[in-house]
């Protein structure tokens, strides 16, 4: 299974390659090889008697973090959808993209996406799941922005990336929780812990970011307003990615989580709530518009939502059905996706206000259409996959568990009500989007190319999918028990046994809801003129694309002046901040900890001289910060210098003494030296409150040192080392003045390393007086 | 006397950072060495201050000052030296090229 995972991927490194290898044969017939062999590889796993297989990897065993595969009915049908509609997909662009394209580029993004998807439905381990899974956000990423000359393409791609990439990061937060609460990093184990989960006090919070993440991730209201963005991207892509396989990502991950979570009454709200409304509401905005693309993405939308409402649902027959329409709706939305990608590339426009009449001109693809759409509406038809997982929802949704929840209990009443109105409106879009395009007048004038019949090539891939679509709705049982079953049964946790048929006689409610569906239905599409007006009022200015805009916009906006509000170049302001925030940390400890200490049983004695030079050293201090002659103000840092080298001396430190001394000496000769060139001190023309707080920072800087000295100086935890210098400094030193042993023998490396200090400022002053800029010199 | 040695650091602390805090080079450069001279101080009262001789070895004196600060007062000495100069070369320099020695002037274009 490893090498079924990342064979995509390995095929992607040679892409590059043999696209310049053979230039006459097109790249995707090698692309092709990879899903293919895929699916080969697992449809033996189709049968009767199947039992999940798991395989272990190493990846970082100290972590518990490996590529564990498991393979359960689940996983299966998502993995066949995969690799199957990835061949389909695959064939299809061969004949869709030119090879003046840079075909290279967008193949190893596909094969990239494949791999990340295998990996996402086949990872066991929640930390390799998430890794795949932010891979397919970043391919999606790519392939949304393949076009990226174009403005819209960069867009879609951008908002597609934040949108999944925030919902992925909630669930990898999800994930971690999951992890540290049953202390494994496998699903399965996981499903063995629910009871663990279930009663720990993070368990909403856990369910709130992995449903995040599922709900970005499959465009479930409010965060769809990503997917219709996403049909910048080339059909092929538009088809595989946010049709069939990655907007069923979210799809996966509740349907894999549901035997821990589906016992929370509060799974049943969230999911089936969040789904129904984007039911009614993708289906509702996608008789608004006017693009095939625009329409086939709502009406992804809608039907994601109906998915993740009967995964809400939780009981035997709607995950059943539920299943069995992530199979229909692969088939049939992968068609209709290549035939709008046929109409675009035969037309020249997706435009379904310029489109009409097409059916005999493309006879093929408007057959194909009409299955496509009608088997979308679910037109009770005994050849249309579509009709019965609608008719399993419906009865699904007419059976729903008695909750604690009393609003649990509202919603289930309402929700047989809100999926027949959601459905109303899923066949109004269908017949319009099918009869808009392909019956009606003929407008040829305002087409951009003569629409002719698409070659067989590109016709391939959707009658196989139609076929398909047929297949299954003559003869549903074929899928059944070999494949379906096992799927369902490994998202309810029990055996299902389900046998789909057309007819259940006139005693089943669900076949007068679907009869209503499309009684109204019809009604609605036929007067679709005289009602279209509604879309003025509701969305109307509502519009959930300039919330994200206006968000994005703000959070520009807003970041960008708090950066520029601190940031503003100044230097004065920096320094002002790092010192409040010393200063303010500082006493913030002092008198959290309560460190201010007061002990004057160690003191020295106070003499009158030395009170006199530290009087004389304060003064002139002061007198620094007032003086504007330059001169004065380098004679008064002097007094200070030699006032410090006066109480060296007093303080018995003779060698401190010397070099202070010499070196306050040169200090003020090189500042006569350098003020000399510097223009006069000025007087400080600033406004009282810039002096007021220039004032506060320093004399709280001040006092904090003071603080600090006294504390420091009052709390004397151990004893000092220096007795240690003074013993052994004749001994093992071999001489007499301490502190010279310690400077250079005890502790020699210090002055070693201020040497070169000395040594760098030295070769710094020469450099900066030498070596000019000739340029810029003036 | 170290309450006394401790306040008049804290002084010189205070008229450092007053001066580091104006626009003129100058007054910086000034400032930072009133922070240096207060660091020192800082250092030498830490070691305690109690009357001892002078630590260089004799046969005949017990009680010695702490040697330990002195050391690492005399490194800070030399360091905080090199860095003045250099700065004041830099100041030097910077007001020549630039034609001013306000902080405030001196920001970078975007065009640079």
């Amino acid at each position: 299974m490893l090498f079924a995972v990342f064979l995509p991927v390995l095929l992607a490194i040679f892409i590059p390659y043999l696209s310049k290898w053979k230039e006459n044969i097109h790249t995707g017939y090698f692309v092709l090889l990879a899903p293919l062999a895929v699916f080969l590889y697992f449809i033996p796993h189709i049968g009767n008697d199947f039992t999940p297989i798991i395989q272990s990897f190493n990846w970082i065993p100290s972590m518990d973090i490996g590529f564990d595969f498991y393979l359960d009915g689940l996983s299966l049908l998502f993995v066949l959808l995969i690799s199957g509609i990835g061949t389909l997909v695959t064939l299809y662009s061969i004949f869709y993209l030119h090879t003046s394209e840079r075909l290279d580029q967008f193949y190893v993004y596909l094969l990239i996406f494949m791999t990340a998807m295998f990996g996402v439905v086949l990872s066991d381990n929640v930390f390799v799941l998430y890794a795949f899974w932010e891979l397919t956000s970043i391919s999606s990423f790519l392939l949304i922005g393949y076009w990226n000359y174009k403005e819209r393409s960069r867009y879609g791609a951008l908002k597609s990336m934040l949108i999944t990439i925030f919902g992925g990061l909630s669930m990898f937060g999800g994930f971690i929780l999951l992890t540290s609460i049953t202390g494994t990093t496998s699903i399965q184990e996981m499903i063995e812990q629910t009871d663990t989960i279930l009663s720990s006090p993070y368990f909403g919070l856990i369910l709130a970011l992995l449903l995040l993440g599922a709900f970005t991730k499959s465009a479930q209201f409010p965060f769809h307003i990503w997917l219709p963005d996403a049909m910048e991207a080339p059909t092929p892509v538009s088809a595989y990615l946010h049709s069939a396989t990655m907007v069923k990502a979210g799809i996966f991950l509740v349907a894999r989580f549901s035997p821990i979570f589906s016992e929370s009454d509060w799974f049943f709200v969230l999911v089936s709530g969040f789904g129904i409304i984007t039911l009614i509401w993708g289906s509702f905005m996608a008789v608004r518009q006017t693009d095939l693309k625009g329409i086939l993405a709502f009406s992804t939308i809608s039907q994601l939502g109906m998915i993740m409402a009967m995964l809400g649902f939780g009981t035997k027959l709607a995950i059943y059905a539920a299943v069995f329409h992530i199979l229909n709706h692969a088939t049939f939305k992968g068609s209709l996706f290549m035939i709008a990608g046929i109409v675009d590339h035969e037309s020249g426009t997706r435009d379904i206000r310029k489109l009409g009449g097409l059916a005999t001109l493309m006879p093929i693809s408007a057959t194909l259409a009409f299955f496509g759409t009608f088997s979308m509406a679910g037109v009770p038809l005994p050849f249309l996959n579509g009709f019965y997982s609608k008719e399993l929802f419906f009865d699904a949704s007419l059976e729903l568990h008695e909750s604690s929840i009393a609003f649990a209990n509202v919603l289930a009443q309402a929700i047989p009500y809100l999926a027949v109105f959601g459905s109303i409106f899923t066949f109004v879009y269908s017949m319009y989007l099918v009869f808009g395009t392909f019956m009606g007048k003929k407008k040829l004038d305002q087409l951009p190319a003569k629409p002719h019949e698409a070659p067989v090539g590109m016709l391939i891939s959707p009658i196989i999918l139609v076929v398909g679509v047929v297949i299954i709705g003559l003869f549903p049982n074929l899928v059944n028990s070999t494949f379906l079953a096992h799927t369902a049964e490994a998202i309810y946790g029990a055996p299902v046994e389900k046998h789909v048929q057309f007819w259940h006689g006139w005693n089943s409610p669900p076949l007068y809801m679907s009869l209503v569906v499309v009684g109204f239905g019809t009604v609605l599409a036929l007067t679709i003129k005289h009602w279209s007006n509604i879309y003025q009022y509701l969305p109307g200015k509502l519009s959930l694309n300039k919330v994200y805009d206006f968000l994005v916009d703000q959070f520009e906006k807003t970041s960008a002046r708090i950066t520029n509000s601190y940031m503003n170049g100044s230097l004065n302001r920096y320094m002002s901040l790092i010192l409040i925030a010393i200063v303010v940390c500082t006493f913030g400890i002092l008198w959290i900890t309560d460190g201010f200490a007061w002990d004057t049983s160690n003191l020295a004695e106070i003499t009158l001289h030395e009170i006199l030079i530290a009087a004389a050293m304060a003064v002139a201090a002061i007198f620094t910060i007032f003086t504007i002659n330059k001169v004065a103000s380098i004679l008064v840092l002097g007094v200070v210098g030699y006032g410090l080298s006066l109480l060296f001396i007093l303080y018995s430190a003779p060698d401190l003494a010397l070099t202070q001394l010499v070196v306050e000496t040169i200090t003020v000769a090189l500042f006569l030296l350098c003020f000399y060139h510097l223009p006069k001190l000025r007087e400080r023309n600033e406004s009282k409150t810039k002096k007021l707080s220039n004032l506060i920072i320093s004399v709280g800087f001040g006092a904090m040192m003071t603080i600090i000295a006294i504390s420091a100086h009052s709390t004397k935890l151990f004893e000092k080392i220096s007795d240690y210098f003074l013993e052994t400094s004749h001994d093992i030193g071999g001489g007499d003045n301490v502190v010279n042993v310690i400077l250079v023998d005890m502790r020699g490396i210090d002055t070693l390393f201020e040497i070169v200090v000395l040594g760098i400022a030295a070769l710094a002053i020469y450099g900066l007086i030498k070596l000019r800029n000739k340029k810029g010199a003036k | 006397m170290e309450i006394v040695m401790s306040i008049l650091a804290g002084i010189l602390f205070t008229t450092g950072i007053y001066n580091l805090l104006q626009k003129q080079m100058l007054r910086i450069i000034i400032g930072t060495a009133l922070i240096s001279h207060g660091a020192h101080l800082f250092i030498l009262t830490m070691g305690e201050l109690k009357r001892g001789k002078p630590p260089v070895l004799s046969d005949d004196i017990v009680n010695y000052s702490d040697p330990l600060p002195q050391a690492l007062i005399l490194t800070s000495i030399v360091i905080s030296f090199g860095v003045t100069s250099l700065l004041l070369v830099l100041a030097y320099r910077a007001s020549k090229e630039n034609g001013t020695d306000n902080m405030e002037k001196l920001r970078g274009n975007e065009n640079d």
